[in-house]
């Protein structure tokens, strides 16, 4: 491949690409992103490939091993073009039947369509699926049909078109403004104005600047940057090199956590294939603008998204924060003019400077314009991937699209923002998300990890949770952080085991008071949040806990005890035999009964049992009734003798 | 881990002081740790004190100082996994192989690791044992899965 010189001559190229595909050529895209492929996706692109090649059909029918659908539920998915035929949960024995029947028979299989929960009808085309309907999937739509590791694919959808657009009919500035004007927002955690961070830079007389990309994704639970990453890493790209034509960078650094392979793999792919091409490089499409990226695997610490920290990481040591007197868009990596945007933000870019900002302002709120991709786990019907436009109320993002709580549950809350971000309850589901509406609520967009909770979830637990999480990650260098987040962890395990003390909210509230003044970086700052929230809107449960030595969600596991009513229990056996600390004494028309001495409340009988039967229980705050005698305990033919 | 290798890597990165973490981590993901003769080797070929090494190998969780299992137990304990019962998950296999987070049997069977999320919440509470990934655990499935261990 030699490279591209000029505007007239990717105009060309983008034409001979599309000229050698047939639009009426079958093609199968398999779903192969890291969800997927825990779901198997791998054995059925084997599988695939081998029934092609048996049936002699591998050069008429295209195998297309796309980035992440999003609906990770259902996966793995297998998407069959023209006809755009969804298929879900496609296991390798499906693979000669969906050849044989859709592929040459152009016939549907019914079985392995997504069934509308609500209306028992069968959906042939993924978008019509409600988990999609209510989507817009601006920047991630692109994800399900592009192989990421062909760049002509990203050159066939458009790709590297703003790039040219900027380097020939904009100048730096020109394509500033046009960031400026769209109100893009930092996707990663902050809100910052992406523009006006630009703008800092730009104007820096320092005549070296760096841009990066920050893929160190760590919220726990959420995964969009990474699948971004790993389906179209040259979107990320091509952003990237229009921030640094804006601000005046040659150099570029992406860093990407080593946790992620695929996404590293497909990364450096990409830059590969792009500096080949001509787009990254010594003058880049023939315009005179060099710029070149490089690859730095982060080592695992959740500290390092923390934008001073990464940078401090990216020179090669311990990813400490720094004080921020002067942002690090002014002296950041090296001491020089850095901006740091995350995944997502990079890949709004090119479609800000190709369709403009009117065209990007008319989607989301007054105060936060686009679309996010949210990250929908936890208890909710549909795993996900979801982008929606800024200002959809919660309520829909968790019921329209993520198909409400599974199991027939009540919704409780739903948890944003990461471990610095807080829990939304019911009474606020109609809050419609936005930077500033989450902020209000006392929780934070963050990087758009939302995680639902139902009535089986603690809210203690959960608070305690992320304070454990942040007291691991916490990276020591101020006190307020490394000893407050220690002494609030310490308390509210104390809580959850049932010992709490009176005082102990106060205590709780002191300590995240002064994490929240004093902590030296976000990590810390924000580090209370996830006990305050919970305490704004579940003091109830504290309470509980606190006073009456009760979980009410029945979660903790020094509060509960498992419980055989003798009423219910048809002696059926399957608890017993199921039962990994050997707890359960009982036999063949025996009434079972738990051995509180031996039980280790790993919830296996209270599972296994039969819902008919429902015999098991969690009880707390309250004593286990006394065993029944002995002579009490035979049954015969399901009646008591 | 020879010199010879060690100064493969290192001369792929130009023995830039600066890309001792990336220097690091291919160590580490060939030889599965850091031996102390080696990170001399590292320290005296990058002209980085060997006390910032230790500071990094401590700080940064890829990379462990004692030799790890031959089978390497990941447990995913992001917020997803967690409101589904991944400590019930973590319960069982802590005392199935009787190591806590962290720790490696003196057998060197397992190494045991806590994760903040593997991205398959779809599957949680997830179980990844050399990377093959075990969805929708519970404690019984769990004994089962390590049984095929050896």
């Amino acid at each position: 491949m030699s490279r591209i010189n000029s505007p007239a001559e990717l105009e060309a190229f983008r034409k001979g690409i599309l000229s050698k595909r047939d639009p009426n050529k079958p093609c199968i895209t398999l779903c192969s992103g890291s969800a997927c492929h825990a779901t198997g996706s791998g054995e059925v692109a084997l599988s695939l490939e081998a029934e092609l090649e048996k049936q002699g059909l591998s050069d008429q029918i295209e195998i297309r091993k796309t980035g992440c659908h999003g609906y990770c539920e259902r996966g793995p998915i297998t998407i069959i073009r023209p006809e755009d035929i969804s298929y879900f949960q496609v296991q390798p024995e499906d693979v000669p039947e969906i050849i044989s029947e859709t592929v040459k028979g152009k016939k549907v299989i019914d079985r392995l369509l997504y069934t509308d929960p609500e209306t028992k009808e069968n959906i042939v085309k993924e978008s019509e699926i409600p988990f999609y309907k209510h989507q817009e999937r601006l920047v991630f739509g692109s994800n399900g049909s592009i192989d990421p590791k062909s760049i002509d694919d990203y050159l066939a959808i458009g790709g590297y078109a703003a790039l040219q657009k900027a380097l020939y009919d904009m100048s730096p500035e020109g394509v500033l403004e046009e960031v400026k004007k769209s109100n893009l927002r930092g996707r990663g955690g902050g809100g910052f104005p992406t523009g006006r961070k630009w703008e800092g830079s730009r104007n820096d007389p320092e005549p070296i600047k760096y841009v990066i990309v920050n893929a160190d994704e760590g919220d726990p639970g959420a995964y969009m940057d990474r699948s971004l990453l790993e389906g179209n890493p040259h979107s990320v790209l091509e952003g990237l090199t229009l921030g640094a034509y804006a601000i005046g960078s040659h150099e570029g650094y992406i860093y990407v956590r080593q946790e992620y392979p695929l996404a590293v793999e497909n990364v450096l792919l990409a830059i590969k294939t792009a500096e080949e091409y001509g787009f990254l490089g010594k003058n880049i499409l023939g315009s005179g603008f060099d710029f070149k990226v490089i690859v730095h695997q982060g080592a695992g610490a959740f500290v390092c998204g923390e934008s001073t920290a990464l940078m401090t990481a990216l020179e090669g040591r311990v990813g400490e924060p720094r004080p921020k007197y002067i942002r690090s868009n002014i002296k950041g990596l090296w001491e020089k003019p850095s901006v740091l945007n995350n995944v997502e933000t990079w890949a709004n870019v090119p479609l800000i400077i190709n369709k403009g900002a009117d065209w990007f302002t008319q989607y989301g709120t007054e105060g936060s314009k686009g679309t996010k991709i949210f990250s929908l786990v936890g208890k909710i019907v549909n795993t996900g991937l979801v982008e929606v436009p800024m200002g959809m109320p919660l309520r829909d993002i968790i019921f329209k699209i993520g198909g409400g709580i599974p199991g027939g549950k009540a919704f409780k809350a739903v948890q944003t923002g990461g471990p610095s971000g807080g829990c939304i309850p019911e009474e606020l589901l109609d809050l419609q998300v936005g930077f500033d509406e989450l902020a209000q609520a006392g929780s934070m967009m963050g990087s758009g990890g939302m995680i639902v909770l139902d009535e089986d979830t603690c809210m203690v637990d959960v608070a305690r949770y992320f304070i454990a999480f942040l007291t691991d990650e916490s990276c020591g260098k101020c006190a307020p952080c490394r000893e407050g987040l220690r002494q609030m962890l310490k308390i509210l395990t104390r809580i959850t085991e049932g010992k709490g003390k009176e005082d102990d909210i106060a205590t709780l509230k002191d300590l995240a008071e002064t994490a929240k003044e004093a902590a030296l970086c976000a990590l810390g700052k924000t580090a209370p949040n996830p006990f305050l929230s919970t305490l704004r809107f579940f003091e109830d449960e504290y309470e509980a806990h606190i006073k009456d030595k009760r979980c009410p969600a029945l979660s903790c596991k020094a509060l509960i005890a498992y419980h055989i009513d003798p009423a219910k229990c048809k002696a059926c056996m399957i608890c017993a035999r199921k039962c990994p600390a050997d707890a359960i004494d009982g036999g063949k028309n025996k009434i079972h009964m738990i051995d509180q001495d031996k039980c280790t409340k790993c919830g296996t009988c209270y599972e296994v049992c039969p819902p008919r039967f429902g015999a098991v229980r969690k009880i707390s705050g309250e004593p286990v009734p006394d065993p029944i005698p002995e002579e009490e305990r035979s049954i015969r033919k399901g009646k008591k003798k | 881990m020879d010199n010879d290798r060690i100064d493969q890597i290192i001369d792929k990165h130009q023995a830039e002081p600066s890309s001792l973490i990336q220097v690091m981590l291919e160590i580490q993901s060939e030889n599965n740790w850091l031996p102390k003769t080696t990170l001399d080797r590292v320290s005296e070929r990058l002209d980085v004190p060997l006390a910032r090494i230790l500071h990094i190998a401590t700080f940064y969780k890829a990379f462990s100082l004692v030799p790890k299992g031959r089978h390497g137990v990941h447990i995913c304990v992001g917020t997803a996994c967690h409101v589904r019962g991944a400590s019930r998950i973590l319960d069982t296999v802590e005392g199935e192989i009787g190591i806590k987070p962290g720790e490696t049997d003196l057998d060197l069977k397992f190494s045991l690791e806590v994760v903040n999320c593997l991205g398959c919440c779809a599957l949680g509470p997830v179980l990844e044992i050399d990377g093959k990934t075990h969805g929708k655990m519970t404690p019984g499935e769990t004994v089962e899965v390590l049984k095929n261990y050896e």
